[in-house]
Formats: structure tokens, sequence, C-alpha cells
């Protein structure tokens, strides 16, 4: 009964520690409303440039921002807002100047067919509607306020979710009736919700920047990873994930 | 810190590492803290509420454990058989399960799909997802191992002599559990109750995959500090001083005298 046990083991430490030998990495820090997207960029650099293994770190951009200012080791960050790139910038970090690569706009994700009939952000002030949003203090949630300011509507949500995947993971398992998200992560859920979109959405666009960072290990590596993403190629995988051109 | 003559020296090094392990990054978020802002940062609204709403259920989580937890115990400890021996692993599974997972298992079972959320909301027209009673079930379903761990390594670590003696001397089921179990089970019940309840503060997972994050309803303290941490790091780190405080005081009061048992 030992003696597998202490097999697997060392086969396990023996294939960590030979794995990624001798290979180049590119480390990219991304918002975590980029994961489909990224995921499909990750595969196609990696066919293009053999040998080179791209690391995907899928997170809230705020809490991206964070690590890279903490001393994380990241070549490239694209972040789901103006404002967090702006802070990693202020701190020195970034090689040369961000850019914008895509847009993001807000929706309400109800579940499949709309059962409860919401047509308009003013619809989601109902009492008796169960409402997630995400918190103030996280992009989505910014922006929720925002629409809010612009229209004067008063939302009471019955939960401050601090993601927008934990606001769509709420209204897919039924647990709210209405949740507001990016129209992109109505798109990623395909069958499992429906998007009403609202005209207000306007008030509050996202901008999402991406940048070299200054100490990344592989710098050129780094840049054809940026240029990927605001290539056509990466435009084409960016709108078909119902991504805004910038 | 004398060191006890019984002590093997050799243990002192291991057990200095696994002490710096614990110490170390509490001194970090010490060293971190903006001390200055730190009264402003604790006496805010939204601090308050957190602690005094953290204080509040996990309570109410440890007195369920409690309750529900010391009958398991001493069902699982004076019963044999091959059953007991898998449910004695399952009830161990809170401890293995990611929170998060445990908070989608509460929803599966009581949200609105859920079997027992469905009927709830049709007879009695009752929803348990984003309320406070949530969160005290979330908390009761990561703490209870715990509890149930202490109580049942102290009922088969003192054996049945006594309750079988007191049995032989007439005393029904019932009063042998009352005036020989419970008194003989209550240090490791204190120490139980204890650990249960640290648990129950620091829960923070299951939480919010199962009753959500809504300031002075769901949003407890770990919750808050995670909340904080999106934007205001000082004020996270001030949240969570607060958090490492109140488990502190918790462990050195009560912990020594559960341990020595309430008589």
């Amino acid at each position: 009964m030992r003696r597998p046990l202490a097999a697997c083991l060392a086969a396990v430490l023996l294939t960590t520690a030979c794995g990624g030998g001798g290979e180049r990495t590119v480390t990219v820090f991304a918002a975590s409303s980029l994961t489909g997207v990224f995921g499909a960029l990750e595969q196609r650099f990696e066919a293009d440039h053999p040998g080179v293994d791209v690391r995907l770190n899928l997170a809230g951009s705020t809490r991206l921002a964070q690590q890279i200012r903490e001393g994380a080791p990241a070549d490239v960050f694209a972040s789901a807002n103006a404002a967090t790139m702006a802070d990693v910038a202020d701190a020195g970090l970034v090689d040369g100047e961000p850019a914008t690569f895509a847009t993001n706009e807000l929706t309400i994700a109800v579940a499949p067919g709309n059962p409860r009939g919401i047509s308009s952000f003013a619809d989601l002030a109902d009492r008796g509607l169960t409402l997630v949003t995400c918190a103030p203090q996280v992009p989505c949630g910014a922006a929720t306020r925002e629409v809010e300011r612009a229209t004067g509507v008063d939302l009471r949500p019955d939960s401050e979710e601090p993601n927008v995947r934990a606001v769509l993971t709420k209204v897919e398992t039924g647990e709210a009736d209405a949740g507001v998200v990016y129209v992109t992560d109505v798109r990623s859920a395909g069958q499992r919700v429906t998007g009403v979109p609202f005209a207000e959405a306007r008030e509050a666009v996202n901008d999402y920047p991406i940048a070299v960072l200054r100490n990344a290990a592989d710098t050129s590596l780094a840049r054809r990873f940026r240029d990927l993403v605001l290539g056509a190629a990466g435009q084409r995988e960016l709108a078909e994930a119902g991504f805004g051109a910038p | 810190m004398r060191p006890d003559r019984g002590v093997p020296r050799a243990l002192w090094i291991p057990a200095g590492l696994a002490l710096a392990l614990v110490v170390l990054p509490v001194a970090g978020l010490l060293a971190r803290a903006d001390w200055a802002r730190l009264p402003e940062l604790l006496t805010s609204a939204a601090a308050l509420n957190a602690l005094r709403l953290s204080l509040v259920t996990a309570a109410l989580s440890t007195v369920a454990c409690v309750l529900l937890g010391t009958p398991l115990a001493v069902v699982l400890a004076r019963s044999a058989g091959r059953g007991v021996r898998v449910l004695r692993a399952v009830v161990l599974l809170p401890l293995v399960l990611p929170p998060v997972v445990g908070g989608l298992a509460l929803l599966f079972l009581l949200g609105r799909n859920g079997f027992l959320g469905y009927l709830l909301d049709v007879v009695a027209g009752v929803r348990v997802p984003f309320t406070t009673a949530a969160v005290v079930i979330a908390q009761t379903f990561v703490a209870m191992p715990f509890l149930v761990v202490s109580l049942e390594g102290a009922l088969r670590g003192s054996g049945d002599r006594f309750e079988r003696v007191a049995a032989t001397l007439g005393a029904r089921p019932w009063t042998v559990f009352r005036r020989v179990t419970v008194p003989l089970l209550l240090p490791a019940l204190g120490s139980g109750a204890v650990l249960s309840f640290a648990r129950a503060l620091g829960e923070f997972g299951a939480t919010i995959t199962f009753a959500g994050s809504l300031q002075d309803v769901t949003r407890t303290l770990p919750l808050a500090v995670y909340n904080q941490a999106e934007t205001d790091v000082d004020s996270a780190i001030a949240l969570a001083l607060l958090l490492v405080v109140v488990a502190v005081l918790v462990i050195v009061v009560a912990r020594p005298r559960a341990l020595e048992g309430i008589r």
C-alpha cells in the first residue's frame, strides 16, 4: 500500500521538476471576463511560437493589479477597466503606453426565456424581484452605479457579489431573477441565461486596456502577445465573444 | 517557556518552524497595517456591521453545532458496524470539500430550485438564500466536523466503563447520557465549541456562494475583507486585524478553561 503511493509522489515531483524546462514562457494576467478569448489566443500563440508556453492568470482586474504591484511575475496585463490599468501605470510598472483593445457594456441577465418579463433597467427596481449585482468596489459594480446615477433608478440588490461571474452563477442557478452583468458574460453562458439589453448601458462603457509590463522577463515575446490581441486575429476572437471594438 | 525535560530537543526545530509558519504571516499583516488610519477604518459603519453580524452568526452556528453535533458524536462513538464507519467519513466531508463547493451543495438543496428549498418556498413561502439564516447554515455546515471530531475522540478515549456501571446500577439510557456522558464530555465540548466558533468566524466560501454578500444581512467580516481588498487594501487589512483580534480573544479566553472543563 505504501510503495505505490511513494512511487506516485516521486513521479509527480519528477514531472513537475522536468515540465517547462528549457521552454520560454509569457505570463499573461488577464481580467476574468477574458477567460474564453484569451484561452483561444493562448493556443494560437503557442501554435505560432513553438517552444513557447503562455501562462494565463485570470482573476478580477483589481486583484491582478494588486498582485502586480506586490511583485508578481507578470509580462502582460489586460485589465477590464482603465482605472485599474492607471493604478499599475502610476506605479511605474508599465512598459510604454497601455492600448485599449476592446470595450464591454452592461446588460441584464435573466432566466432563459425571461419569465419575469423584464424589459428595461427601471424594471430592476421592482422590490418583488430577487436581484444581484456586483459590489461597487469592482468594475462591473462601479458601472452599475454609474447607470443608476444616469437613470435615477435606485436598485436594492439582494446581494452584491465580488465579481461578475458570481452574479452570473446566481442567475444561472435560478437563485436570482435578474443580475446586472456584461454582454460578454451572457454570450458565454449560452442557453443558460437570456440577455435583456438596455439603452442606458451606453452611460458606462468599459474600456479594456492591455500593456506590456516593465519587469517582463522577455519583453519582445510579451509585445508579440500584445500585438496578437490588438491585431486582426485577436479582434476577431473578441468580436465573436461579444466585445465591442475600441 | 522553559524546555520541558520530557521533550526531546530535536522537536524544538520543527516546532519552531511550525510556529513561524503561523506567526510570521500575521506579523506581516501587522507590519502592513496603516495604524494611523486604523481607528477611523474600524469604526466605519460597514466594519461595525460586519463585526456584529460575524459575532451573532458565529455564536448561533456554534449553538447549532453543539445541539446537533453532540448527539451525532455520541451516536458515532457508541455504535459499531460498517455503516457507522461510512457515516464517520461522511461527517468529515465539509473539512475536505472546498467551501465554495459546500456553498453550491447547500444551494442545490436549499436554493429556489433545490428540492428542499422548492418545498419550503411553495409550502411556507420561505426562501433561504440571501438571508442571515443562510449564513448560519453555511457556517454550521463547515464548523460541525470540528465539534464532532473533538467529541468523538474524547468519547472513544474515555471508553464506556462509567456508562456501563451506571446502567448496571439501574440508570436509564437518558439518565446515563445526562448524568455521566455529558459531564465526561464537558472539556472536549468546550474545546470543540471554541474550534467550531473559530471556523464559523472565518467562514468565507460557502457563505458567499450560498448566502451572497450584502451589508447588514449577509456580509460577515471575511466577506467585508474580500470586498474591501478590491479597492482599499488598508481598510481590508484593518478589517482582517479585527478578525484576528476577535479570533485570538476567543481562543485565549475560552480555550484554557474549556480544556480544564467547566464544572
